[in-house]
């Protein structure tokens, strides 16, 4: 069985892919779902500990059961953030965060 | 006292009345002259009253300001002036002005200044006469400027201001110089001071004296229009004539005459003998009235003739002054207001008559169409050309008598002064009321109504008799009103022969002006000099410190510093305001990742 090095090592890719998207593609949606591959890291890092962390020879499952909040939760924020993209779209016809500079000072 | 409190505050409350009640009601006119006219009754009244009277106005500490009146033989024969010319005046007006659309304005601003010259001549104190000192200036620019739809108009009014602010500036420097020696701005305690400090300081005291002495004559150079101060009076020609004649020739003007000799009575006489500042006043005194008489023979506006003959004859009473025979000037005062009003008055008239025409080159032949002016201008003139048994005579052989004891130079420009004035009046006569009349407005001249030429006749009587009228005049000199056959008699007789003898035969049937001196026409080019060199010198100086201050110190360095600094702040706040959502991403990261470094390695 993979040790829970190993596991934090992939977590932490993960969510490094996931930055390194975040930060550098345009496409809004590309963003988005770059930000859920950080919450996936983040999820993998909470399962991998649950897994190491015994609690009188069974796995601590409270680890587990904060990863259903963050599904359940993540799952609200995309129906909530595709939304905000399509009303976007429909404002702006465009989905590229370089055009997107309302807000510049 | 109790009328001279009336007579002191009568013009103010008309002046306000008509002001702020009236306004432009045809009731103002008669009001103000109601008041004048009332003046002089009380002025008759009080003439030989003695006494003082008055109350604190402001107090600051242990010091404090008064406003009381002074009632001596001075005040009450210079109000008996004031009030008289005034009067006078205000009758002239009423014919004069009638057709005036800002007619209220007018007796409003004649009211204005009886009030402040009254309180000039009755001040018993230093200050309060600086106070109503200021308001004569004001009511004078107010009236100046009468017609201040007319540039030259206007801009005499502010020159005349300023003229005077830069005497008052003075003024008022000796004032508060005079205070420091005496401890006292009363005129009564003053002599007290100075005697305690000259035993106190004596190797100061006349070095400190003539200080102030002069200090304060700059007040009066600026008032009374001397050297090098004048070139406001001739100016303020643009004022209404009836004002030229009350203001600018026979009490304002003269203020600063009366100043000088109510300090010199009040400091004794005696401390002025010798002292360096009476030379001073003297030689300004005989160098005004000598220069304004050889500007004045080259005039062709009847009024800047009168004017500068105005300046001319304050020179002569200013030089008495410092002659410490301020006696015989006051004297001067006294009999020339009655005669110079009256040839204000009567060029006025004639000025009336030819429709506004001022150039004596356009007039003549005035006697024939307007006797009754022409006479009374006649008399006038023989006044001030001093032809025995007038009163310009008695008065400037005082003068001259003065002169001759004291300093043979100054008697002798006396006497070319002497030579000049019969000149120059001479020439006005000839031109404007002899001969024939070389335009159609002098042609159409009429006589004019009983309203203007009663204060004519009645001013022509005065100019004649006054002389012999020294009881009531503002000071007594030894030998007012008497004759006597010497040689001062002679000269001032020859004086006067050669004078007007020689305009008789230069300007009798002329057209033209057969002398032109340039020199002269350009008044010695001192307007000139100010309007070309000083004034822009110093304006162009003072700007340009200003400017250096202005835009230097308080734009760029205070108000352009403090913004400046909020925009350079603001311009690298906007660099972060970047509006790309992923450099504030890359900052959220960048953040977290601090956090982390510093919270789990440090």
């Amino acid at each position: 069985m993979a040790s829970l090095n190993e596991y934090l090592l992939v977590s932490g890719l993960l969510f490094a892919i996931g930055l390194a998207g975040v930060v550098l593609r345009r496409n809004i949606i590309i963003i988005f779902m770059c930000l859920e591959l950080m919450l996936s890291a983040a999820n993998l890092t909470l399962i991998a500990f649950s897994r190491f962390h015994t609690v009188n020879g069974l796995p601590d499952y409270n680890g587990q059961m904060m990863v259903f909040f963050v599904i359940a939760v993540a799952a609200a924020e995309v129906a909530v953030g595709l939304a905000i993209i399509v009303a976007l779209y429909r404002a702006r016809q465009s989905v590229q965060t370089d055009q997107l500079t309302a807000l510049k000072g | 006292m109790n009328s001279a409190w009336i007579l002191l505050f009568l013009p103010l409350v008309v002046a306000a009345a008509n002001q702020l009640v009236l306004r432009k009601h045809s009731l103002v006119p008669y009001l103000s002259t109601a008041s004048a006219a009332a003046s002089l009754v009380i002025s008759i009244l009080l003439l030989g009253k003695e006494g003082n009277a008055g109350f604190d106005w402001a107090s600051i500490g242990d010091f404090s300001l008064r406003i009381g009146i002074q009632l001596d033989g001075l005040s009450t024969g210079m109000m008996l002036v004031v009030t008289g010319i005034g009067t006078l005046v205000h009758v002239f007006s009423l014919a004069y002005m009638k057709d005036d659309e800002a007619c209220s304005r007018y007796f409003t601003g004649l009211s204005l200044f009886m009030f402040s010259m009254t309180g000039i001549v009755l001040a018993d104190n230093f200050i309060m006469t600086f106070i109503f000192w200021e308001l004569v200036g004001v009511s004078s620019y107010l009236l100046i400027g009468h017609w201040y739809q007319k540039p030259s108009a206007g801009d005499a009014a502010k020159k005349a201001f300023l003229c005077n602010r830069v005497g008052d500036f003075g003024f008022m420097v000796g004032i508060l110089l005079l205070w420091s020696l005496t401890g006292s701005l009363a005129f009564e305690d003053m002599r007290e001071g100075m005697i305690r400090f000259q035993d106190a300081n004596p190797a100061l005291f006349t070095g400190l004296l003539s200080t102030a002495v002069l200090c304060i004559f700059c007040g009066a150079v600026g008032k009374s229009a001397q050297l090098p101060l004048h070139v406001w009076l001739p100016d303020a020609m643009e004022g209404p004539t009836p004002v030229s004649a009350l203001i600018h020739a026979a009490t304002m003007v003269a203020a600063g005459v009366y100043m000088l000799f109510r300090l010199q009575v009040s400091l004794g006489a005696e401390l002025f003998e010798g002292l360096f500042a009476s030379h001073v006043i003297a030689w300004i005194g005989a160098t005004t009235s000598l220069a304004a008489a050889l500007m004045a023979t080259q005039q062709s506006d009847i009024k800047k003739i009168l004017a500068y003959s105005t300046l001319s004859q304050l020179g002569y009473m200013v030089m008495a002054v410092g002659l410490v025979h301020g006696e015989a000037g006051m004297f001067h005062l006294f009999t020339h207001a009655w005669f110079k009003a009256l040839l204000f008055l009567g060029s006025g008239a004639i000025i009336y008559a030819c429709h506004h025409e001022q150039d004596i080159w356009k007039m003549g032949g005035l006697l024939k169409k307007m006797p009754i002016t022409a006479i009374t201008f006649l008399i006038g003139t023989a006044a001030l050309i001093a032809v025995p048994f007038t009163s310009g005579f008695f008065s400037k052989e005082l003068i001259l008598h003065a002169a001759k004891e004291s300093n043979m130079t100054l008697f002798i420009i006396a006497a070319a002064v002497a030579v000049l004035t019969p000149f120059y009046m001479t020439r006005l006569v000839v031109i404007a009321l002899l001969g024939k009349s070389r335009s159609d407005h002098s042609d159409h001249a009429k006589e004019v109504g009983p309203l203007m030429w009663v204060p004519l006749a009645l001013l022509a009587v005065l100019a004649v008799i006054a002389g012999w009228l020294s009881g009531i005049a503002p000071a007594q000199p030894a030998h007012a009103g008497e004759f006597h056959l010497n040689a001062l008699f002679f000269i001032s007789l020859g004086a006067l022969l050669i004078g007007s003898s020689v305009a008789f035969i230069l300007y009798r049937g002329k057209d033209r002006d057969p002398v032109c001196i340039a020199l002269l026409r350009e008044l010695f080019y001192v307007d000139r000099f100010y309007d070309n060199f000083l004034v822009p010198v110093f304006q162009n100086t003072v700007a340009a410190i200003l400017h250096f201050f202005d835009e230097l110190i308080i734009n760029g360095l205070l108000v352009g510093g403090l913004s400046r600094g909020a925009a350079s702040i603001g311009q690298v706040c906007r660099a972060i305001q970047s509006g790309k959502l992923q450099y504030y991403a890359f900052a959220v990261g960048l953040g977290v990742i601090l956090v982390v470094y510093f919270t789990v390695f440090y």
